[in-house]
């Protein structure tokens, strides 16, 4: 008998294994973008060893998880960096891993460009420098372009460069086009969350409405050319659907694995309200996956809450739950970008007084270069407390 | 109203036909929450 | 713009595909172009499985139980996953 019905309705009823998934290695990471997902920069003490990685390795094997984009911090910066990917490709799992090519030397060009199970990300903030940098910090403009350059000599056509959409790069999307046919690269954008430090700069960071606008006709006039990570889902309101599968695979088809074995439903969602457990407990990453109860709630039937009223509901499934998370909304209610004006309405409406959840875990360095805004620092070096500096706030 | 075999047999294929193919693809990239 | 798909010919799964059994078909990625097929009941999987093993398409799709007047909706699932590259023509028999 065949299934009915749409492979987005079966998808977030979840899967018995991940079709593929993010895997920070380290918190460690050579730079300090402002707008960091993960608040890295400091290598956490209880990162899971060589050995730790390779079990989770044979685990996604035996799920038959199809690849994992490994990121961070800066996952290049493991010494066993390439011992993992090796043991991850010859073990069926494929690997993209994201970098800001800080550590793609010629040599490690050449080595990418002639494996097919193993795909890069360079990750970049701006056309020029002057944009980029000013997220990303002096310097990671030109290390970006010498490592696509590289990768572009090496003959590795297809590789990604992928872009975090703000408010001061919408008006250089056809120079990143540019940027990615220049070396061969195809480009990716995605969506700035209000995650990590992205919290602290989200505000001044995420784009305005016509920004939205404009963006959103941009990826339709270039379809499959360029890549999304279904990131935009919730511009999907404006009309024709953006091409992916137009849903949350949060804790459904995706989740994050972090380098302390902590699983969350997705990188977006560092925060214990999003924690389903960790690999290093009986079970490991698989009992988590199928157990957790976390993840079932996310499993279950979504009936769109406040926002089941809205013609455009179908669309844009509510959009981002992180989103929502972060800028203090209700998670059954409008994202916080709604292309129709209720998330903001609904931001307007909150309480000015009442804090937002903050993630409590940070690894930020102790300085965080000051270019937008103000970064409050870290507790303490990696405080055992998982709830040292979080201030309690009505989530 | 009985339905001879044939008819059967051409029902189930309209069914089958006017269904979606019995196969759908989706691009990788498009799993919101991986990088 | 669909290509007809010939039944007649052997064929068989690239080597670079995985298949993920599921409850309700199967997963299919190609680790060469990434992308991922969805096989949405327990005979098109059949079929899928049975091509290597068959001197043509339809020897499959009758070994796999397929019923006579099915098989078009089968050839054009076929032909979707030959379009994709995840089955292609076998050279030897």
């Amino acid at each position: 008998m065949t299934l009915p019905g749409k492979l987005t309705d079966l998808f977030q009823l979840g899967l018995d294994a991940p079709i593929c998934l993010t895997w920070e290695l380290t918190y460690a990471c050579n730079l300090s973008c402002v707008h960091c997902l993960s608040s890295s920069g400091r290598r956490d003490p209880g990162e899971l060893t060589t050995d730790e990685c390779k079990r989770v390795i044979d685990t996604l094997e035996r799920m038959q998880v199809f690849y994992v984009n490994i990121g961070g911090g800066e996952p290049t910066v493991r010494p066993d960096f390439w011992e993992l990917v090796d043991y991850a490709t010859a073990h069926q799992v494929g690997v993209k891993f994201s970098t800001n090519g800080v550590k793609i030397t010629p040599a490690v060009a050449a080595r990418l460009a002639a494996s097919d199970y193993v795909d890069v990300q360079i990750s970049l903030d701006g056309a020029t420098a002057a944009v980029s940098d000013a997220v990303r910090g002096a310097g990671s403009h030109a290390t970006a372009l010498r490592a696509m350059s590289r990768l572009s000599d090496a003959g590795f056509r297809g590789f990604k460069l992928s872009v975090v959409m703000t408010r001061h790069n919408i008006s250089q999307l056809d120079a990143f086009k540019a940027i990615a046919d220049r070396f061969g690269a195809q480009l990716r954008l995605t969506r700035l969350r209000p995650s990590g430090r992205g919290a602290d700069v989200w505000h001044d960071l995420h784009p305005t409405a016509d920004q939205q606008r404009s963006l959103y006709d941009w990826l339709v006039a270039h379809g499959e050319q360029v890549l999304t990570g279904d990131s935009f889902f919730h511009l999907s309101a404006y009309g024709a659907a953006l091409p992916g599968l137009n849903l949350c695979g949060a804790g459904r088809v995706v989740c994050l694995i972090d380098p302390v074995g902590d699983v969350y439903a997705c990188p977006f969602a560092i925060h214990e309200n999003f924690l389903a457990g960790n690999v290093r407990s009986p079970g490991g990453f698989e009992s988590v996956w199928r157990t957790s109860s976390l993840f079932a709630s996310l499993r279950k039937p979504d009936t769109g809450g406040a926002c089941r009223s809205c013609g455009h509901y179908d669309s844009c499934r509510g959009g981002c739950m992180a989103a929502k998370f972060f800028t203090g909304l209700p998670l059954d209610g409008p994202d916080p970008e709604c292309v129709q004006g209720h998330g903001s309405a609904a931001l307007a409406a909150a309480s000015p007084a009442s804090p937002v959840p903050r993630p409590s875990v940070d690894h930020s360095h102790r300085t965080v270069p000051v270019t937008i805004s103000r970064r409050r620092p870290p507790e303490r070096d990696c405080d055992e407390n998982p709830l040292a500096g979080f201030a309690a706030s009505s989530s | 109203m009985a339905q001879t075999s044939a008819q059967a047999a051409q029902a189930e294929t309209e069914e089958l036909t006017s269904d979606e193919l019995l196969v759908e693809e989706v691009s990788i990239d498009g799993m919101c929450g991986v990088y | 713009m669909s290509t007809e798909f010939d039944l007649d010919r052997p064929w068989r799964v690239d080597p670079r595909v995985s298949m993920r059994p599921e409850p309700f078909g199967a997963l299919l990625y190609h680790f060469g172009t990434r992308r991922l097929s969805f096989l949405k009941n327990q005979r098109v999987l059949a079929v899928v499985r049975a091509l290597d093993d068959h001197p043509s398409a339809r020897a499959a799709c009758a070994a796999a139980g397929v019923p006579q007047a099915e098989l078009p909706a089968y050839a054009r699932a076929l032909s979707a996953l030959a379009q994709s590259s995840m089955i292609s023509e076998r050279t030897r028999v």
